[in-house]
């Protein structure tokens, strides 16, 4: 039964800031413990689609749901209870600058659960701990660096063991390593917590090593052009643009090296 | 390629006419910005006049040292060439401006990126500010809507904040407010009983100076001047911060946990306001009282029993009960003003200092309109 329906789906979303269009017809599944990528060039709608998904903004059409459960169409305390069940670690880590790195992580605990403080800073020692913190609990988060912030949001977000992470952008401002040790924590998280795992990117290199699946999100059609596996999208898609982002504009033995670069940046 | 050495020669341009309808530029000197260089024009001007004009060449045997100054001069002729259907030959130029050239021109001006400023009318400026103005009491309005139902959660027991938050933010605004309202309440309560004492005296009268400053600090000043200091100390320090956590995401941090931001930023912010600005104002009018005694005493030959005597006789229960509910009605706009613009902030930098400049003058603008509407209410209810 949980197999049969998709964890999400998304249904024919139009996403708008008043007249402006950022995306529309996007409709695409996501199941049980995949790890899906959000992908596309810079500036096509990619977190705004992210917004929508992890209840920031609603879409101007559409349907996005949740095991079969339209999310938008639900109350407001309906929609509170999928959100406590949601993990999202931000671009910019926004951890909050006011708490130390266990207040951020035991916020949400101390909110919806009876654990005690003690308990409370135990889960959020472990959580440091899992992202390679250990020790760091009584740091605010402008005394440790981009990184370690990155990977304290990532604690934050595992904090309530949720069923569905989303990332944006989590390698933006980071080291090649620090990027490849993100990617395989990712992948041992929803490994061990047996999460669904969205993720908006650009990094080909953590596209091909961590993807189960993917949407390819347009910036000039304003829409979807492709899903499926980033690496068959690769080398199988009909779609020359799809294959000459996932080939760092490589598609088809490239552009003549000696032509100077005609696509607009 | 910019090598600016001290002798460099003199940037200088000349234009022949080549054979089968064809203009030949000739290149000379150094290339540099700041070097006087040659304009465009001369060789545009050109284009438009011969009309049998096919083709363009460079020609640069004796060109020196050359940088952007050179690039914005072919750039130019170039853009003016495309558009009078004119081929430009670049092959005489150094192959470094060349490539540039080409670069320059490889992506195409993207259809409607260029933004263009029309000049509004008077009319049409004076429309817009109001409608924003409109627009901004719609968003107030709604605001405290918002707050009125977080403030009925709170009596549920459903609004979830930090209790430590509160005593953080109650102590901000109220503790560490007090040097502040202590020297302008003292000062303030001066200048009323300078102005008592000289006015008074003349008409053999200095004893009421007491009762002058006593009612209009209790009654009036105390609260208002509170509540100004409160919008540029407190109000604006709510708006910076808030904005601040919106332009780092933090507030969606909050939202995507499902935890309302209204309850968990904006209520204790407005209740810490609420709570202390009755006693703020209270202390200031304490200080501005002691503040009056102070000239009057040294002034008029009065002593200190004496002003107290006549201080204590001059304002009743009601006085202080107007003064300090007045206290409370600024504590919660100045609060209002403040979160609101800091949630209502946009995601840059400047975004933040706007929303601040914002929340003073709101604040300051909606203290001194409801302390009219106040002031009119308490005459005619006889207060």
């Amino acid at each position: 039964m949980a197999t049969a329906t998709p964890h999400i789906s998304v249904v024919n979303v139009r996403m708008a800031y008043g007249d402006f269009l950022i995306q529309q017809n996007l409709t695409f599944e996501v199941k049980r413990g995949e790890v899906f990528i959000i992908m596309g060039p810079s500036g096509c709608g990619k977190s705004t689609v992210l917004k929508s998904l992890v209840g920031l903004k609603s879409p101007a059409e559409g349907a996005v749901m949740f095991s079969g459960e339209d999310f938008w169409g639900a109350p407001e305390s309906e929609q509170d209870q999928w959100k406590r069940r949601f993990g999202m670690l931000f671009q910019s880590g926004a951890l909050w600058s006011s708490m130390t790195l266990a207040e951020n992580i035991g916020l949400s605990l101390k909110q919806y659960t009876d654990l005690t403080d003690a308990e409370i800073r135990e889960v959020a020692a472990l959580k440091l701990s899992l992202v390679g913190l250990t020790g760091f609990e009584d740091y605010y988060p402008n005394e440790i660096s981009g990184g370690m912030q990155k990977r304290a949001a990532l604690a934050r977000a595992i904090a309530m063991d949720p069923e569905i992470l989303f990332f944006d952008e989590p390698s933006a401002g980071l080291d090649p390593i620090s990027s490849k040790l993100l990617d395989d924590l990712i992948l041992e998280l929803r490994d061990s917590l047996g999460a669904t795992v969205v993720i908006v990117t650009h990094e080909l290199a953590s596209i091909f090593a961590i993807a189960d699946n993917s949407v390819f999100l347009d910036a000039e059609t304003k829409t979807m052009l492709a899903t499926g596996n980033p690496v068959e999208l690769r080398d199988h898609c009909d779609l020359f643009d799809v294959r000459d982002f996932l080939s760092r504009g490589d598609a088809d033995g490239g552009p003549d090296p000696n032509e100077l670069p005609q696509q607009s940046i | 390629m910019t090598n600016k050495n001290n002798q460099s020669q003199p940037a200088q341009l000349s234009l022949a006419d080549g054979s089968h309808d064809s203009l030949q530029a000739t290149l000379t000197g150094d290339w540099l910005l700041g070097n006087g260089l040659p304009d465009a024009d001369q060789v545009t001007a050109r284009f438009a006049g011969a009309s049998r004009l096919q083709r363009l060449e460079y020609a640069t045997p004796g060109l020196g040292h050359w940088d952007s100054g050179l690039m914005t001069f072919l750039v130019n002729i170039q853009r003016n060439a495309d558009d009078a259907g004119i081929a430009v030959d670049s092959s005489g130029l150094p192959e470094g401006a060349q490539k540039l050239l080409h670069l320059a021109f490889a992506v195409k001006e993207r259809e409607g990126a260029r933004r263009v400023f029309k000049r509004e009318s008077f009319f049409e400026q004076v429309g817009k500010a109001t409608d924003e103005m409109w627009q901004q009491s719609l968003a107030l309005v709604s605001f405290l809507g918002e707050l009125m139902q977080s403030f009925a959660r709170l009596l549920k027991g459903k609004a979830n904040f930090q209790r430590s938050d509160l005593l953080v933010v109650l102590q901000e605004a109220g503790a560490e407010a007090l040097p502040i309202v202590s020297l302008i309440s003292f000062l303030i309560g001066m200048i009323f009983a300078f102005v008592g004492v000289i006015q008074l005296q003349a008409l053999g009268a200095g004893i009421y100076t007491a009762d002058l400053v006593a009612v209009a600090m209790v009654r009036e000043m105390s609260a208002i001047m509170t509540g100004i200091i409160m919008a540029g100390r407190t109000g604006a320090s709510y708006a910076a911060q808030l904005g601040t956590m919106k332009v780092n995401e933090e507030i969606d941090a909050l939202t995507t946990m499902g935890i309302d931001p209204i309850d968990f930023l904006v209520l204790p912010r407005v209740i810490a306001l609420i709570i202390m600005m009755p006693f703020l104002t209270m202390y200031g009018s304490l200080m501005g009282i002691l503040g009056g005694m102070l000239v009057g005493v040294s002034m008029l030959d009065v002593n200190v029993i004496q002003y107290v005597e006549q201080t204590k006789a001059a304002v009743g229960l009601h006085d202080l009960f107007g003064g300090l509910f007045k206290a409370v009605v600024y504590g919660t706009l100045v609060a209002t003003a403040g979160t609101q613009q800091g949630i209502a902030c946009g995601n840059s930098a400047m975004a933040v200092g706007q929303a601040t400049t914002k929340a003073v003058v709101m604040g300051i603008v909606l203290i001194v309109v409801s302390a009219s509407i106040l002031t009119v209410i308490y005459i005619n209810i006889g207060i």
